[in-house]
């Protein structure tokens, strides 16, 4: 599902990803750890165009993003274009980045009504099924000002479904929430997780990616230090910097 | 550290005390000066209104008589209609303007630069002489394709642009420059997670400017556009250098010919007064409307909306339930 070769991004003079490799099969989770600043966020942000690679490539869904090949020449994508790739791919934000001026249904709606065009009471049906699937079906006409950082997120998380994705990216999805409503964001995930859905997953809980990962990669550098299934990475990590990075995390 | 007593609360008011301790009642702070200020004050006050409107070169049935005449009463309309007029040129223009500056295309960005640069570089009573003696500039306009003398239509400039219209090129182009800066102030105020999270949607940037981006830098951009609306009104005056028939050209007309200078320029003062409060309340419920999802009474409402959207999908009155 996600395919990338080489990947290499700079912001000026530093190099935040240095020819990064991986796989992502569909139905799979794949977890990608570190410690902060080693290019674990700058990736995620690559693989849905969001930031453009300097070297190497990404491809989604067996489509190379955001370039067209046409014979040994790459092609810039029109706006058009790249808007149509990053429909098929959901992303959750640290902060939920919900649209303030909406409710919570109306975020989950606006997507599929303006973008795919869906019939509004389609779409209002779904968002409301969707909503009541992460526990939310007495917020629908919330705003988000309203809602706990939890219930932000859960609505983050449907507004993204509603797209009906093939891929799912989260990018430190509990990190800017309180302790206690850890759990309610990390539940819907596990529930997706079970159910198929492709994710790929930046975060700090290494108890979620021993529960449902299929693989996990450490990032540190720029480069990936070591991966393979949670509970080889995991339990007993081979490079010297997993294990300190495990042992602050676990701390 | 010093070992003094543990630290904690009183064993037998764990769970707090059962019953509310009696009110503070402490006699307040007296403030003497502001009682002399406000007698000061207030004394400095009557004696000026008691002067003026005893006066009597401010000749009060004048005044009346002029308040309410037909001519006056048709400077005022004109004056009202330069003013939303102009204002509905700047806004559409300085959306417009500010898009474009923001733009990621050069030609667009540049455009609008030297646009702002032009407008806001010359004063706006200079613009309006210039829109009024356009006609000095070219004479007849013509529509046709340039350099080979095909003409399809033309016509007296002086007819196209009367002084009307001069006057709303003039004060609407000069607004769209301001106007441009305030948006784009406004544009910039939005989070950019906001555009991130639109285009991960899959939403296109126009899209995600008119749905997303817009809606939210309306919130900082209404206060700013209020105040030059209300500024706006009162630029309208400027017009009567070109004679548009405004508020201010009749009453400037009129005491040219009846030297009650003082009473009418009172009259022109009574209704700039009267349409800028008209504004203020006005502007108040427009911020409240852009303001939607900020305010503290959303929670409340939340209830009604859901009753709305229920009675919109099943088309029927939840409230008969």
């Amino acid at each position: 599902m996600v395919k990338a070769e080489k990947v290499w991004k700079s912001f000026g003079k530093l190099d935040v990803l240095k020819g990064i490799d991986f796989v992502v099969y569909p139905r799979q989770t794949f977890v990608l750890l570190g410690p902060s600043g080693g290019g674990k966020s700058t990736l995620l942000r690559c693989i849905n165009h969001l930031e453009i690679i300097d070297a190497g490539r990404l491809w989604v869904d067996g489509e190379l993003m955001g370039y067209r090949e046409k014979g040994s020449a790459l092609h810039e994508m029109k706006p058009r274009d790249v808007s149509r790739q990053r429909a098929k791919i959901g992303m959750v934000f640290q902060r939920f980045n919900l649209f303030p001026h909406m409710t919570a249904i109306e975020n989950v709606m606006e997507a599929p009504v303006r973008v795919k065009g869906v019939d509004r009471r389609v779409a209002e049906a779904e968002a409301e099924l969707l909503l009541t699937q992460v526990g939310l079906q007495e917020k629908l006409d919330v705003y988000p000002a309203q809602l706990s950082g939890g219930q932000q997120q859960r609505v983050a998380i449907a507004r993204a479904l509603a797209m009906k994705p093939k891929l799912m990216l989260f990018d430190e999805p509990t990190s800017a929430l309180d302790p206690e409503v850890v759990s309610e964001v990390l539940d819907v995930m596990k529930r997706l997780a079970r159910e198929g859905t492709t994710m790929v997953v930046v975060t700090h809980e290494i108890g979620f990616a021993k529960e449902v990962a299929d693989g996990v990669a450490l990032m540190d550098g720029g480069v990936i230090v070591e991966h393979g299934p949670p509970n080889e990475v995991l339990v007993n990590p081979k490079e010297e910097r997993t294990k300190a990075f495990l042992s602050k995390v676990l701390a | 550290m010093s070992k003094g007593p543990q630290p904690g609360i009183d064993s037998q008011n764990v769970g707090g005390s059962s019953s509310r301790p009696e009110a503070i009642k402490a006699i307040p702070i007296r403030h003497w000066g502001r009682w002399i200020a406000a007698a000061a004050i207030i004394f400095l006050a009557f004696a000026l209104t008691y002067s003026f409107v005893r006066n009597p070169h401010v000749e009060w049935p004048i005044i009346w008589h002029y308040l309410f005449k037909g001519l006056i009463l048709r400077g005022v309309l004109v004056t009202l209609e330069l003013t939303f007029l102009a204002m509905a040129i700047g806004a559409v223009g300085g959306t417009l303007l500010a898009v474009m500056r923001l733009s990621k295309n050069p030609v667009l960005a540049s455009v609008s630069w030297v646009y702002i640069w032009f407008f806001r570089g010359t004063p706006v009573y200079v613009q309006i002489l210039l829109w009024g003696n356009f006609a000095i500039l070219y004479p007849r306009l013509f529509l046709g394709l340039p350099f080979v003398n095909v003409v399809f239509a033309s016509a007296d400039s002086n007819r196209v642009i009367g002084v009307f219209v001069a006057a709303l090129l003039a004060l609407g182009l000069n607004e769209a420059a301001y106007a441009a800066e305030l948006v784009r102030a406004g544009i910039i105020s939005v989070e950019r997670g906001q555009a991130e999270a639109a285009a991960s949607l899959g939403m296109s940037p126009g899209l995600t400017m008119r749905r997303i981006i817009l809606p939210q830098a309306m919130r900082v951009i209404i206060p700013p556009m209020g105040n030059e609306t209300i500024s706006m009104l009162k630029t309208t005056s400027l017009v009567a250098v070109i004679a548009a028939l405004d508020l201010m050209t009749r009453v400037t007309n009129l005491y040219s010919q009846n030297f009650k200078i003082f009473p009418l320029l009172l009259v022109a003062c009574i209704w700039y007064m009267f349409f800028t409060t008209l504004l203020t309340i006005g502007q108040r419920y427009l911020e409240a409307y852009f303001g939607k999802g900020f305010g503290e009474k959303e929670a409340a409402s939340a209830e009604k909306r859901a009753m709305k959207r229920l009675e919109r999908k099943t088309g029927v009155d939840p409230g008969v339930f």
